[in-house]
């Protein structure tokens, strides 16, 4: 697909934060974005599952299909978010077990329907859009284990020069060799591990003068809601905490060391 | 036999491990699958040019993660430097009894790291959770040295990973693994990391417990249907100083040799020993993210999440 559009808001993990995405959206129109995507697993976490779907939706966001997407989408056993340790598993089950219980038949369906990748052009930019890596669609790629030459490779063999990615939870970007660029869009469902409440999107803004322009967008909402609508459901009080505080307080196992020293736990 | 067995094709090479040390270790002990001590030379010490030319061949491949084990790395006399330039490239990992660490050295490398966009990884080997049940397989006196040594990392910032070798029974795992978060937390390790891996019948360990029957095989059949990327030879490789072979738990094995450089040894590998039924058993061993501790799931117990609950309650 190529656009003729020049910004882009890109967003991943909605993980049913209905409140968050509705003030990113607010913001992405605002800023000017022409398209917007969503880079999968619109369910986990949070209350309510079915509401992020009309606001996807009425938005026009285009959306491809997270891990947890293609879970809930068949009805499978588990979330195949790629956890290996039991204490982090124990609340991705948690999770899981209700987001499949609340979602209708009807986003189940359309949820199978989503592609596992998206390729459009921003001006004369490649970008290639998926959820974990364009290998695997729940490969973590964090960036304190995701070496240049690594991505560069992943670039050449999919031939991209902007690969967008989300599933870790964590926003980062790095440059690559041939101006080309690897970008970690960030989550809308939860805050990052680092003591701020807020989430992140992306808005890519493609110029000739000034080329692909980056910018991570901080997303305030109103979280102490969310927070008691997930206590009034019974989902954990670990993750209420973790919209609360802003620090993580469950799936920490799989964090690379750089990245849990950043976090309290 | 190899006839009959199924054939693991490389997808990428994702890790590259380093035997940096050979089969030389300070240590005895009786459960290492390659036998390694202070007097095994079957595997020499890789030298640092050697290492400098595979890492710099390894960005050709795109390698995503580097993994140092002996052995002992650190009794590599240049171990710091390798580690040093190794997050040059990615992030990196050693595999360490813990027990020869100095504060001169993990300075340097916490320093190394700070700069470096990459995690390095200290693991750790501990293999009971008191002198009691470590000590009478990993040598006398070395519980306690280990701890010092995991004391020692988290002073200098690390987070290190302990990893324990399953040597006892299934039932009583989840009892086990509490008691070893708790002594880590008792050593100022207040985010304990810990990975549980099985035994493998091989080297010393097959002498203190069994050997692999015949029976315990991978076969074609059993393939079918099996995620590969479960097995450490679908996406890694070893160099030792005596060529690269398939994976670390089987560099004694003649037919793991594969080649003399890296680009030498992406051939597929004939999945035909009973350590290879291990890794399919128990997938990810060798790699860093733990591994499913069985038993521990349906127990609805939350291991290891006490940090998080006090800091609620507090």
């Amino acid at each position: 697909m190529s656009l003729n559009a020049a910004r882009i808001a890109c967003f991943g993990g909605v993980y049913s934060n209905y409140l968050a995405l509705e003030a990113a959206l607010r913001q992405a129109r605002a800023l000017g974005a022409d398209a917007i995507y969503c880079l999968g697993d619109l369910g986990a976490f949070g209350p309510h599952p079915d509401r992020v779907f009309p606001l996807l939706r009425d938005a026009g966001v285009t959306c491809i299909q997270g891990n947890y997407d293609d879970s809930v989408g068949n009805s499978l056993d588990d979330c195949q978010c790629g956890y290996v340790d039991p204490r982090d598993n124990y609340f991705a089950q948690i999770s899981y077990d209700y987001t499949s219980a609340n979602t209708s038949a009807e986003n189940r369906e359309w949820m199978r329907t989503l592609p596992k990748e998206l390729r459009l052009e921003l001006g004369p930019c490649r970008m290639l859009l998926c959820h974990g890596s364009p290998r695997k669609t729940n490969e973590f790629l964090w960036e304190s284990t995701t070496p240049t030459h690594f991505l560069g490779k992943l670039a050449d063999q999919h031939r991209a020069d902007v690969i967008l990615a989300t599933h870790t939870g964590i926003r980062w970007r790095r440059e690559l060799s041939g101006n080309r660029q690897f970008v970690n869009v960030g989550v809308l469902g939860r805050p990052e591990n680092d003591g701020r409440t807020n989430v992140w999107f992306t808005m890519l803004d493609y110029s000739p003068a000034s080329g692909m322009q980056v910018e991570f967008v901080p997303v305030e909402y109103e979280h102490r809601r969310l927070a008691r609508e997930m206590q009034a459901e019974g989902l954990p009080r670990e993750f209420q905490e973790t919209l609360l505080t802003g620090w993580w307080t469950t799936c920490l196992e799989i964090l690379p060391s750089k990245e849990r020293r950043r976090g309290r736990f | 036999m190899s006839g009959s067995s199924p054939e693991v094709r490389l997808s990428h090479l994702d890790q590259l491990w380093f035997q940096v040390s050979g089969t030389f270790c300070n240590l005895t002990c009786r459960h290492c699958f390659i036998s390694c001590s202070p007097k095994n030379d079957s595997f020499g010490y890789l030298p640092l040019e050697e290492i400098r030319r595979c890492l710099a061949e390894s960005a050709e491949l795109g390698v995503k993660e580097y993994y140092f084990t002996g052995g002992e790395p650190f009794m590599h006399r240049q171990m710091t430097q390798i580690l040093i330039e190794t997050l040059r490239y990615g992030p990196a990992t050693v595999l360490t009894n813990g027990t020869i660490l100095k504060d001169e050295w993990l300075a340097a490398l916490a320093a190394a790291e700070a700069e470096s966009l990459y995690s390095l990884e200290f693991r750790v080997s501990i293999d009971g959770v008191s002198p009691k049940t470590n000590d009478p397989i990993r040598g006398e006196g070395t519980f306690v040295r280990a701890m010092q040594g995991v004391s020692q990392l988290v002073r200098h910032g690390f987070l290190p990973i302990i990893t324990a070798a399953r040597t006892w029974p299934d039932a009583e795992e989840a009892s086990i693994v509490e008691a070893f978060l708790a002594a880590l937390r008792a050593v100022g390790c207040d985010r304990p990391r810990l990975k549980i891996l099985p035994t493998l019948h091989l080297g010393a360990e097959a002498q203190r417990t069994r050997g692999y029957d015949a029976s315990e095989r991978v076969t074609a059949e059993m393939m079918q249907g099996f995620d590969a990327s479960q097995l450490i030879c679908e996406h890694s490789r070893i160099v030792t100083d005596r060529g690269v072979h398939v994976c670390p738990i089987l560099i004694e094995e003649p037919r793991a040799r594969l080649g003399d450089s890296l680009a030498d040894a992406l051939q597929p590998f004939a999945i035909e020993h009973g350590a290879c039924s291990t890794c399919y058993q128990y997938g990810a061993i060798c790699s860093n993210p733990s591994s499913v501790v069985a038993g521990l799931r349906a127990t609805r117990g939350v291991p290891g999440n006490q940090d998080a609950s006090s800091e609620r309650n507090a």
